[in-house]
């Protein structure tokens, strides 16, 4: 696991939070998070529902602003940025629920995204062929996720594992530096869990940083380099799995309780 | 026997020039959410442009006649595209305010042909060929019924190659779909809008080259006519599907036909369809359910 030393250390964050709060009315949503992603690695957000995992995951996003704090993007500072600015700015993200066009087939879903980022073509009437680039990159990234085989098939007859599938693999066509990946465990089968976990391993091996929040505890355990406890909208710990399970707060504050 | 040829066959000449409208309200109101009541002017204005080359070249040649309905689109075309980048598109999402600009500017444009080629039917010529009758099963078919029909067929097999195959056909797709999403996914759909627009826009005009060609006349008030029955065609087929409005259009103009030539009564059965299918398909045939 790579080592980040503020200041000595020669490479920048691909993600750092710094004294992250949300104040919504006198609630206190999420209070003072720090924590910084090094390049390549993966991350796993736990903690119980109402812990302000999905929160953290909107204000780095995006989607909310913090009141608190700031958001900073391999060291640039996205915090005023609005969703749009950041996901040029490399940060991509999945929901928790499906959002694939359902009518479009397992292809022209990812090319859809893969040719927007490739960069529009000036003819109207241009047709896309099995050979261009946006239908070359569309079908790799289909061929990461597993879903290769699949291609012609509509997006809305897929299994819900397969729908998170494709999500990630339109979310790859969009070259995303850092990926947000939320609950993607959430309405799968466990039959499908094994391949889906597979898929994000891969994402991670691929030496993409991703940062992803699940309630499947052995899932998250068996996959990330660090982990966040997420607890009353505090960070409670952030280490290695390992030490975390160790860890006497964690086990009373949370695992004690739930496990 | 040769009755009922007669009848099916100039319905689906009919059937085809309400295609030719229904196919871009159809699509404009899929991708948007626009209701275009101004769609009948793309029509009427094509048809006057038609009308002008055919007058000033020479009516009765097959090359006039095929410049004719070039430019007719080509008007059509522009009309449309203009309309949505300097009405349509700063009301998205206002759909009273859309209403209100499109019937406007219906009102509007039909006043100004008025003034510009009077109100009274200008009757029009053609190749002699579209003026004379071919046999089916003995019954004498009006040839421009076949233009009509080939057009239209045409068209609907253009549009969905353009919708399946192309980049932008693509986008338009996704954005029938969930328009959020695509915008999500950093797409311009605005350009999208206005491509839609002036497809619609050649479909309509090159509809109203032909409708003058199936009336015989053309006049400021033909746009206004078909975009009636359009809107029930659409309506009918299923708001946003392209097939829908085909299968619909069809089906409403072979039926009134038939209802006009053996009771008289072609308009009500249209309007009585419309509401058995409000009724019972509240979608439309093809379309999705809310």
């Amino acid at each position: 696991m790579p080592q980040h030393q503020p200041g000595t250390d020669p490479f920048v964050p691909a993600l750092a939070v710094r004294g992250l709060g949300l104040q919504i009315g006198g609630a206190q949503i999420l209070h003072d998070v720090t924590l910084e992603v090094a390049p390549g690695e993966m991350i796993g957000v736990i903690g119980p529902n109402g812990a302000g995992k999905t929160t953290l995951f909107n204000l780095v996003s995006g989607v909310l602003r913090p009141t608190a704090g700031t958001v900073r993007l391999a060291g640039r500072d996205v915090t005023g940025d609005p969703v749009a600015r950041r996901a040029r700015a490399g940060l991509g993200r999945t929901f928790q629920t499906s959002s694939v066009f359902p009518r479009l087939d397992v292809l022209e879903n990812v090319r859809l995204a893969a040719q927007t980022h490739l960069g529009r073509s000036l003819s109207v009437l241009a047709f896309p062929h099995r050979g261009d680039a946006a239908t070359r990159r569309a079908v790799e990234h289909l061929a990461e996720v597993g879903l290769a085989h699949r291609l012609d098939v509509a997006a809305g007859d897929l299994s819900h594992g397969d729908k998170r599938k494709l999500e990630i693999a339109v979310l790859l066509a969009t070259d995303p530096s850092v990926i947000l990946l939320d609950e993607p465990m959430a309405g799968v089968s466990s039959s499908d869990v094994p391949g889906l976990s597979e898929v994000i391993r891969r994402l991670h091996r691929s030496g993409r940083t991703v940062l992803m929040v699940e309630h499947h505890m052995d899932v998250v355990l068996g996959l990330v380099d660090r982990v966040a406890v997420m607890h009353h909208g505090e960070l409670l710990a952030y280490d290695t799995p390992e030490a975390v399970m160790a860890d006497p707060t964690v086990q009373s504050a949370y695992l004690g309780d739930v496990a | 026997m040769s009755t009922i040829v007669l009848l099916l066959i100039t319905g689906l000449g009919l059937g085809a020039l309400y295609f030719l409208v229904a196919s871009g309200l159809s699509l404009i109101y899929g991708l948007m959410g626009v209701l275009n009541f101004a769609h009948g002017s793309f029509l009427t204005l094509g048809a006057f442009a038609g009308w002008e080359v055919a007058r000033r070249l020479g009516a009765d040649s097959w090359g006039i006649f095929g410049l004719a309905l070039v430019v007719g689109a080509a008007v059509g075309a522009a009309f449309a595209a203009l309309t949505e980048l300097l009405l349509v598109r700063r009301l998205y999402e206002r759909h009273i305010e859309q209403v209100l600009v499109t019937v406007g500017l219906a009102l509007a444009t039909v006043a100004l042909f008025e003034g510009t080629w009077g109100s009274d039917p200008e009757f029009i010529e053609g190749p002699a060929w579209l003026r004379s009758t071919t046999d089916v099963a003995g019954a004498p078919i009006p040839n421009d019924r076949f233009l009509a029909i080939g057009a239209a067929v045409l068209v609907l097999v253009g549009i969905v190659l353009f919708l399946r195959y192309t980049r932008f056909g693509l986008i338009i797709r996704a954005g029938v779909e969930n328009r959020a999403m695509v915008t999500a996914l950093g797409i311009d759909v605005r350009k999208a809008f206005t491509l839609v627009f002036a497809v619609g826009g050649a479909a309509a005009g090159l509809g109203g080259v032909l409708a003058s060609q199936y009336f015989g006349y053309v006049s400021p008030h033909l746009g206004a006519h078909l975009l009636i029955f359009a809107f029930i065609v659409t309506v009918i087929g299923g708001l946003g599907s392209l097939t829908g409005a085909a299968v619909a259009a069809v089906l409403v103009a072979v039926l009134q036909q038939f209802a006009n030539y053996y009771w008289g009564v072609g308009d009500l059965v249209v309007v009585l369809l419309l509401a058995l299918v409000l009724l019972v398909r509240p979608s439309g045939l093809l379309g999705r359910s809310a």
